[in-house]
């Protein structure tokens, strides 16, 4: 600026009304949703466009900072804010117009909420005075979503659009984050209003995202585990989500104590660390399992002791006492009666904690977990034969050693996502992207895509059975229109693998509604202007692979799997923990050459 | 475990006076599964707080993770479990009990208004409205007194019953306004 451009401002002027500031000028509502966007941080936003939510569209052309997605469905927006909120810590956004526009987002915002996935669903909404009226592309938005947002609104004001998406921002990404629906009226959206934007920190009357264990209770934590044996760590998505990671590495090896992830928790541990002992729960490790049916002391940490992770409540972890670090009070007792909850932010809760514990060796009790994996540990299964074979496990493991261990791995929900979990270690947190509570199909190709404005210089793999993947397949088209660079490993068994796993092992082997046939998905890809790839036996994964990373577009491989594989172990729904099914051993017969022996611990 | 007796827990929560909350509340308990007995809902002396008088039927335990989830609703204010603390806990029922001659068989209409009348006296309620043929009677209490009051109506034959639902208060000078829940307490901590 020239000092003739300063204004000269005397003390006669300054009393006059302040020109107004370039942000305070008039306003469309619809201008307003871009603005108080933007000044939450906003830059890509994905959605789908609609008579109710057209003001905003038609709006979005004068702010060009935000980048939009246009997806193939909603559920592909939701499922994109989602990965990109999960690979970011930041909360994702996603767009859609009033009735089925926002009823397709459901899927995705439930998916947001069971497992806590800070996002921001802005929906279009009839104009305010049809309310009521079953207007054309009418739904009660707020009503549908209630049980599955962790707060949602109805706006039918332009002047309430600026603090209410600052609040749904903050409500969305603070305490145990949530999804947050923002339902504005059409004529909100047009009204012309001076918006008002303000900085001052949110406060809500009632909301308490915050909570601090009591010195008693670090007191009790610290005699607890300084006295302990046999004791576990559980490593949670809580570890992940309060950036944990660090500290609970040094609390780890301070205490010398083994740690277990849930699924959601991978990654939130180096899995390749010594103390790092794998998944727990239906398809955990067996040694896990039995672990913890022998750890005097359990240290659970941003976890939620889920029916998938615990079996049999009755029988369960009942040698243990229990510590449960967790934010959300309402989780504490909920499905495990804990003996002491600490209940607060988990980095901040084992930060004060590693000040007061001794350093311990818990060698006889490292041991004891070594002599459980006994000649079940077959994790390493690189050297194993495949008798010219594909097996899921040797995709997965090779994908793994080939990526280095370093790629963003996004999941559907089956068969392959439980090998994933088991067979691609990950070492560091928010690479492993997957639907652990709702257990969405479809999840994994939106969830990547979003995941890309996350992390663009990231290499990103699309894990996908074959029946997951037809479910949000159209999303391919987005990639090819928004040049979104996503490689796709499709784990192709020709069932619904996972239901079929289930009716071999309890309803008599009978695959009712489970061979699935597919479409040729090289040719797929090459109908979306993408390239594919077909493996039919191990030897060929290595070139597939670097074929798809060499592409500068989505890339799909088309992984020709056995077709009636199991995930082994397993703990059948309500067992108890330790009473798992395990893969059948080796009995010479050429039936599957993935059994499980002691030489490869 | 100890603790796992059901019994009626009494709950009083503050609520932002909004559109919608009340219905928020009740979707949780029916998400969650929990079991109501009762729920009303009025207005304070304060301006934009409602307060909510919650009736469950839960062990303390699940009474804890119902506030827990309450305090997860965020027009919800402030939660207290006011069952164990000394408190008042009334609720108000209008019952038309029937005094004409074909519907009574107990005697003449004059003997049976004497006999509800006498009733009444008993359980301190009072008759609010007579007809030719009925008496209305008003009642408060606690819900046990009601359900005894309403056993003994029973024989002279009920024409119409209606409760207002419990509201709660604790005993004592304890000023338990919304304004004074404000402060930052966490209620878990107290159990």
């Amino acid at each position: 600026m020239t000092a003739a451009a300063q204004p000269n401002v005397s003390v006669a002027e300054s009393t006059k009304p302040a020109e107004p500031a370039p942000e305070a000028a008039q306003r469309l509502g619809a201008e307003v949703i871009w603005e108080a966007l933007i000044r939450e941080g906003v830059d890509v936003v994905f959605g789908y466009p609609g008579g109710a939510i057209m003001p905003a569209y038609d709006a979005l052309s004068k702010y060009p900072q935000v980048r939009h997605i246009l997806t193939r469905h909603e559920q592909g927006a939701a499922h994109m804010a989602d990965g990109y909120a999960r690979a970011s810590g930041r909360v994702g956004v996603c767009i859609a117009t009033s009735g089925p526009g926002a009823t397709n987002l459901v899927t995705g915002i439930a998916t947001a909420m069971l497992d806590s996935v800070p996002m921001v669903a802005i929906c279009g909404q009839v104009p305010s005075h049809l309310i009521g009226t079953d207007a054309f592309q009418e739904t009660d938005v707020t009503g549908v979503t209630l049980p599955i947002t962790k707060h949602n609104y109805l706006v039918t004001r332009a002047e309430e659009i600026a603090p209410t998406i600052r609040e749904a921002f903050y409500v969305a990404r603070s305490g145990r984050p949530g999804p947050v629906v923002v339902d504005i009226t059409k004529d909100a959206q047009q009204a012309t209003i001076i918006p008002e934007y303000s900085d001052v920190p949110v406060r809500l009357p009632g909301y308490r995202p915050e909570h601090y264990p009591s010195e008693s209770e670090y007191v009790r934590a610290a005699e607890l585990i300084n006295a302990a044996v046999k004791p576990l760590i559980f490593c949670g998505h809580g570890v992940i989500k309060s950036a944990a990671t660090q500290v609970l590495l040094a609390f780890a090896e301070r205490t010398d104590i083994p740690i277990a992830e849930t699924l959601l928790g991978l990654g939130g541990f180096p899995a390749t660390h010594p103390l790092s002992l794998g998944m727990m729960g239906m398809h955990g490790e067996a040694w896990v399992n039995q672990a913890i049916q022998e750890a005097d002391l359990i240290l659970a940490v941003g976890m939620r002791f889920d029916d998938r992770v615990t079996g049999n409540l009755a029988s369960y972890a009942t040698n243990a006492k229990k510590i449960h670090i967790e934010l959300d009070p309402a989780e504490i007792h909920k499905n495990v009666r804990v003996d002491l909850p600490l209940i607060g932010d988990a980095r901040e809760v084992l930060q004060v904690l590693l000040g007061r514990i001794r350093p311990a060796e818990h060698t006889a009790w490292r041991q004891r977990i070594d002599e459980l994996k006994g000649d079940s540990a077959v994790r390493d299964i690189q050297d194993m034969p495949d008798n010219g074979r594909l097996f899921a496990a040797h995709v997965i493991h090779d994908l793994w050693q080939l990526t280095e261990g370093k790629a963003l791995v996004a999941t559907d929900v089956g068969q392959h996502q439980m090998w994933e979990a088991q067979y691609y270690k990950h070492d560091y947190p928010r690479k492993l992207i997957t639907s652990g509570g709702l257990g969405t199909m479809g999840f994994a190709l939106p969830a990547a895509m979003g995941a890309r404005f996350a992390c663009p210089s990231d290499e990103i793999w699309v894990v996908a059975g074959d029946g997951g993947f037809q479910m949000t397949s159209p999303e391919l088209a987005t990639c090819l229109q928004e040049r979104i660079k996503v490689n796709i490993a499709i784990i192709n068994n020709g069932y619904l693998g996972m239901v079929r796993q289930w009716q071999q092992f309890f309803y008599g082997g009978r695959y009712v509604a489970t061979p699935i046939v597919s479409p040729d998905f090289v040719k797929l890809a090459d109908a979306h202007g993408l390239q594919g790839f077909r493996v039919t036996q191990r030897s060929q994964i290595p070139e597939a692979v670097a074929a798809a990373r060499a592409c500068e577009t989505t890339a799909i491989i088309d992984f020709r799997v056995e077709q009636e594989d199991a995930v082994y172990p397993m703990v059948a729904a309500g067992s108890d923990l330790g009473k798992m099914i395990r893969r059948p051993r080796f009995d010479g017969a050429d039936h599957n050459p993935i059994y499980e022996t002691g030489k490869d611990k | 475990m100890t603790q796992a007796f059901t019994a009626q827990r009494t709950l009083v929560a503050y609520v932002e006076d909004r559109p919608g909350v009340l219905n928020r509340v009740a979707s949780l308990f029916r998400r969650r599964n929990y079991n109501i007995v009762s729920l009303t809902v009025g207005r304070t002396h304060e301006p934009g707080m409602s307060r909510v008088t919650l009736v469950v039927e839960a062990t303390p335990d699940v009474a804890q993770r119902i506030e827990a989830n309450l305090y997860k609703l965020v027009n919800v204010v402030s939660v207290e479990d006011i069952t164990d603390v000394p408190n008042l806990i009334r609720d108000v029922a209008l019952v038309k009990v029937a005094t004409d001659r074909e519907n009574v068989p107990l005697g003449d209409a004059d003997s049976v208004r004497g006999a509800v009348c006498r009733l009444a006296e008993d359980y301190r309620a009072r008759v609010v409205d007579i007809s030719a043929g009925a008496l209305t009677l008003e009642i408060a209490g606690r819900l046990e007194k009601i359900e005894k009051f309403v056993d003994a109506l029973r024989p002279f034959g009920i024409l119409e019953m209606v409760q207002s639902g419990v509201i709660a208060m604790s005993r004592g000078e304890e000023g338990r306004a919304a304004s004074h829940k404000n402060a930052a307490r966490d209620p878990h901590r107290a159990a």
